[in-house]
């Protein structure tokens, strides 16, 4: 059984102008040790996964529906004492801002002995121990020194490292990492990237990589979702998303990367922008801007603007578009005929 | 004259080619961290001194765009990248050093002086949601510069130029009445860069234009910034740190590290061969789709502050080929066989 | 692109706003605002509500005076809330009185406003010493309390125009004291704000347009920071019309032949031990329940248009 299974979720926010669905569906399961990528553009709800999976939720939004297991035991109804004992302990997120994370006004070492010590029964000075044996895991120099330093005495890089080595404070099952390195320099986020890899590779920790860098979840992890509009609409081996996407809206978004064109040549762009949540188009939410939305002969996909995709599988992916379903459709019938 | 600067020396090199649009020489700019005059006195051995500190953002930078160019800065955060982009809006004022346009000095210029020139030089901002005044509508904010440098316009006229930008850039013309809010990043994006057209330029300063924005709107708002290049015969100054975007959208690229320029090549040249090791880790870093790609180059180290700014070239707290001498003198631009121009000791030695 | 939708009117765009919205939803808003334009409409119609004219010498009779209001025994129907020591009509000169008082109030805030306004604008935008000196001007002019400024404006007026001058022109006093000493409140506001707005990148791109600090700091700069001017105008008004009240009451304001809430309050003080309490109550009531319907509407604003609850 997965180590963390998520089905049917439904997250809602009761807004002025009326409820607006910010996540619908989605489905998703996380092995022990496995690294999932949730890909999509701000305001696909890539978010919203991280922040309802401890139920971190904040007013005016809510779970309204679906189910999320942890390790055998449904978190969704699960009371603020029980999700503490899991938050932190042994699900830990990473966010995109270290400073929202970290005090201010108390030290590295503070931080990470208070941290402990609110999860296990341990004497400060093991406590002290535990910490300074985690920086030296993200490979922070001298890492005894940092212990007394605080927050602001830090570059942005070092920051993150420490927020990891917090991450990994309690030994976690899983690590949810919220645009980790959006706020870093491209080589320092590659040493970052590099460093989450490696040491969940080695500690047997499983990941979720919420990113709009596709890039950066080619790199680091095995398998992927892409989200748009509060769906998710395709998902399966990181590998074989990358190399051959099958939703229109993956491959516009791989297609508009300026390393997949010729230098200097038109970028294939997505036309139009994502749809607001509240004001979602009937059907499917991306067809207002697919490409596929006209068939060869020129007439419209009607299907497409009117009822919303299922899931079909497409080799070891799952991608919902109508399109993609008729094609699959078309080259199964020969097979079926040949069968009979 | 005994030491010819970097630029000049280029100049002389090839005395055939046509002057560069823009032209900077030495630019050097530091902010003080420090205050104001009382502020800086401090105690120092029982006696009062006067203390102060500079954020070093810019170190002598020598830089050459040529007409129909588009010469991208590339670089980290706080390598001065737009400390260049605004110092040469004349949005700062350099501490040292001279910049040129079309052979003029501009860095000068009174206000009034300046004018004609701001008709022929635009900048395109990093931030759509702060680069729209939020109480102008579309109209107002467009209608603006073109009233400004056309005052004997008519009503008539000045609507028809608005119309003419608004479809150049693709925005509905119906959209002039409503205010900035209203619109995405990327619509308010096009509004501004329909901002800089409206005075049709011949240059345009673009300082991370599309770093705020998701990626299948960059691909969007490059493909019309590219557009309006050939339309219009513009020249760009791109500001950028993504080289993904460089490689795509840069006739010659600029990389910066610490203030200071370290290569300066050809997009092609720079991509096919990266000479200076910050360039060469800054490339393997940037993150591909291909799995097969070789693993990236690790620099050790954290970025120096500007503010002290380490001796000799500053990049060799983080080299992987320092040697003493880099720790000690600091490494001046130097043309190579391909036509780059790379500060380095280790290229220069041919030890790299 | 997306679908085109014309754009809103500025009476759709007031509908649509957070503002009404919550106005709507807050009786206590609506109350107070409902009590304020009451007071308001009332002082604008006095001469036209009050039964009698209170400056007009002939229609007093000093026979009537202290008549008590008239839930009292001995009340005189003529005169609903009774009349004063000298035999006016609490009613109609209430009602004069607020005019007064509301005249002073929102006279000297727009004093204030144009004052700390442009000098907040000024020091915000262009900075170094004109900054420098202007905000150590502010300080100064807060290190004066509004009466040390009365006490010498009043008495520099007094020496030089006479006695006579300064009671004639008791409103114009009033409004010009009281703006002059608070402008400072106007001032550090506007600054801090244009400090903020003038990092944003909109005034960058004024500048690279080739506008003159003039027009940005008044066309750019200047519409956007009239929220925190709007929120604290409320509260300016309810401090200018107490501080009128105060002065009014220490003799230093309004003369009592002219009398603001302030003045009725000090005339009717001396008959509060000889069981006239009306005179001096009825007044004050009417001046707590504006100032505190001012200022409570003015809290509620400050939270609706706090841009860190709403974003928008």
């Amino acid at each position: 059984m997965a180590l963390l299974e998520v089905r049917d979720l439904d997250v809602r926010f009761a807004l002025r102008q009326g409820e607006v669905r910010a996540l619908r569906d989605v489905n998703f399961t996380l092995d022990r040790g496995e690294r999932l990528g949730i890909v999509g553009e701000s305001g696909a709800g890539k978010s919203v996964v991280a922040f309802s999976l401890l139920n971190l939720i904040a007013r005016p939004g809510h779970i309204a529906g679906g189910s999320i297991r942890f390790d055998g035991q449904e978190l969704t109804g699960l009371g603020e004492r029980g999700l503490r004992r899991i938050r932190g302990n042994r699900i830990s997120m990473i966010f995109q801002d270290p400073l929202m994370t970290l005090n201010p006004v108390l030290s590295i070492g503070e931080q990470m002995v208070e941290c402990l010590k609110a999860h296990r029964r341990i004497s400060r000075r093991e406590a002290r121990t535990v910490a300074l044996h985690k920086l030296q895991q993200v490979q922070i120099p001298s890492p005894a020194t940092r212990l007394d330093q605080y927050p602001h005495e830090l570059s942005g890089g070092m920051r993150q490292r420490v927020i990891i080595a917090i991450a990994l404070l309690l030994d976690p099952d899983i690590i949810i990492a919220d645009e980790p390195t959006t706020a870093l320099d491209v080589t320092i986020q590659a040493e970052i990237m590099a460093l989450l890899r490696e040491l969940c590779e080695k500690h047997n920790v499983g990941l979720i990589l919420i990113t709009h860098d596709l890039g950066v979840v080619s790199q680091v992890t095995q398998r992927m979702l892409v989200m748009y509009a509060g769906r998710v609409i395709e998902q399966g081996p990181t590998r074989e998303i990358i190399n051959d996407p099958q939703h229109p809206y993956t491959q516009g978004l791989m297609n508009a990367l300026p390393q997949m064109a010729t230098p200097g040549s038109h970028l294939n762009q997505i036309r139009g922008s994502m749809p607001s949540l509240s004001q979602l188009p009937p059907g499917c939410a991306f067809h207002p801007r697919c490409d596929f939305m006209h068939r060869a002969d020129g007439s419209a996909r009607h299907a497409c603007a009117e009822r919303v995709p299922d899931f079909v599988a497409s080799g070891n992916c799952r991608v919902a578009c109508h399109m993609v379903a008729e094609m699959l459709a078309l080259d199964a019938r020969p097979a079926e005929e040949e069968a009979r | 004259m005994t030491t010819l600067t970097e630029a000049q020396a280029q100049h002389v090199a090839s005395p055939g080619s046509p002057p560069p649009l823009l032209e900077v020489r030495g630019l050097r700019k530091r902010f003080s961290l420090s205050g104001d005059f009382l502020d800086q006195l401090r105690f120092k051995g029982g006696r009062l001194v006067r203390h102060r500190e500079f954020v070093h953002a810019i170190n002598g930078v020598d830089l050459a765009i040529q007409r129909g160019e588009a010469l991208c800065v590339v670089g980290e955060s706080g390598c001065g990248k737009s400390t260049v982009a605004r110092t040469v809006m004349g949005l700062i004022s350099p501490s040292a050093g001279e910049i040129r346009y079309a052979g003029e000095r501009i860095d000068r210029l009174s206000p009034k002086a300046l004018l004609p020139y701001r008709k022929r030089m635009q900048m395109i901002f990093q931030n759509p949601y702060a680069s729209l005044n939020p109480r102008m509508t579309i109209q107002q904010t467009l209608e603006e510069p073109i009233r400004l440098h056309h005052p004997d316009w008519d009503r008539r006229r000045v609507r028809d130029k608005v119309t003419e930008v608004m479809a150049a850039v693709g925005i509905e013309p119906d959209w002039g009445g409503r205010f900035g809010h209203e619109f995405s990043g990327g619509q308010r994006q096009r509004i501004a860069i329909a901002r800089a057209l409206a005075v049709d330029p011949e240059f345009i300063v673009a300082d991370e234009p599309i770093s705020a924005l998701d990626v299948s709107i960059q691909a969007q708002v490059l493909n019309l910034l590219m557009d309006a290049q050939r339309e219009r015969d513009l020249t760009y100054l791109f500001i950028t740190h993504d080289l993904a975007v460089v490689e795509h959208f840069g006739t010659r690229v600029a990389v910066m590290y610490l203030g200071t320029v370290c290569e300066v090549a050809t997009t092609a040249t720079l991509f096919a061969t990266p000479r200076h090791p910050y360039t060469q880790a800054l490339l393997s870093a940037i993150p591909r789709l291909e799995d097969d790609r070789p693993q990236p180059i690790r620099l050790t180290g954290e970025v120096p502050t500007p503010v002290n700014l380490p001796s000799g070239c500053v990049f060799h707290g983080r080299c992987p080929h320092a040697e003493p001498r880099c720790r000690r003198e600091v490494p001046v631009l130097r043309p190579q066989a391909d036509g780059s121009r790379v500060a380095c000791h280790a290229v220069e030695e041919g030890r790299l | 692109m997306t679908t085109s939708t014309p754009a809103a009117s500025r009476w759709q765009r007031l509908r649509d706003s957070y503002l009404l919205y919550s106005f709507k939803r807050d009786w206590g808003a609506q109350l107070c605002l409902a009590i304020l334009l009451a007071l308001v409409t009332m002082a604008l119609l006095a001469p036209w509500l009050a039964p009698t004219d209170p400056y007009d010498l002939a229609q007093i009779d000093i026979l009537n005076s202290e008549l008590p209001p008239f839930w009292i025994d001995g009340a005189d129907t003529r005169y609903a809330l009774g009349t004063d020591a000298q035999g006016r009509d609490l009613w109609s000169i209430i009602l004069y009185g607020t005019r007064v008082s509301l005249l002073i109030g929102f006279g000297a805030v727009l004093l204030q406003a144009l004052l700390g306004v442009v000098f907040g604008l000024l020091a915000g935008y262009l900075g170094g010493r004109i900054d420098a000196f202007l905000m150590r001007l502010a300080d100064i002019q807060l290190s004066f309390s509004t009466l040390m400024v009365a006490i010498v404006v009043g008495a520099v007026v007094k020496a030089t125009l006479g006695g006579g001058f300064y009671s004639n022109h008791a409103v114009l006093m009033l409004i010009l004291i009281i703006g002059l000493a608070e402008w400072p409140q106007y001032a550090r506001t506007v600054r801090a704000s244009v400090l903020g707005e003038k990092r944003k990148e909109y005034v960058d791109a004024a500048k690279v347009m080739g506008l003159g600090s003039r027009r940005i700091m008044f066309r750019h700069v200047l519409p956007n920071t009239l929220t925190p001017i709007f929120v604290i105008s409320t509260v300016q008004v309810a401090n200018a019309i107490i501080s009128e009240a105060a002065l009014s009451f220490l003799g230093l304001g309004m003369p009592e032949t002219h009398p603001s809430l302030g003045s009725l309050i000090k005339a009717g003080f001396d008959y509060l031990q000889s069981g006239s309490w009306w005179i001096t109550l009825v007044p004050g009531a009417v001046l707590v329940v504006l100032v505190l319907s001012i200022n409570l509407l003015g809290d509620w604003l400050r939270d609706v248009m706090n841009p860190r609850l709403y974003k928008g």
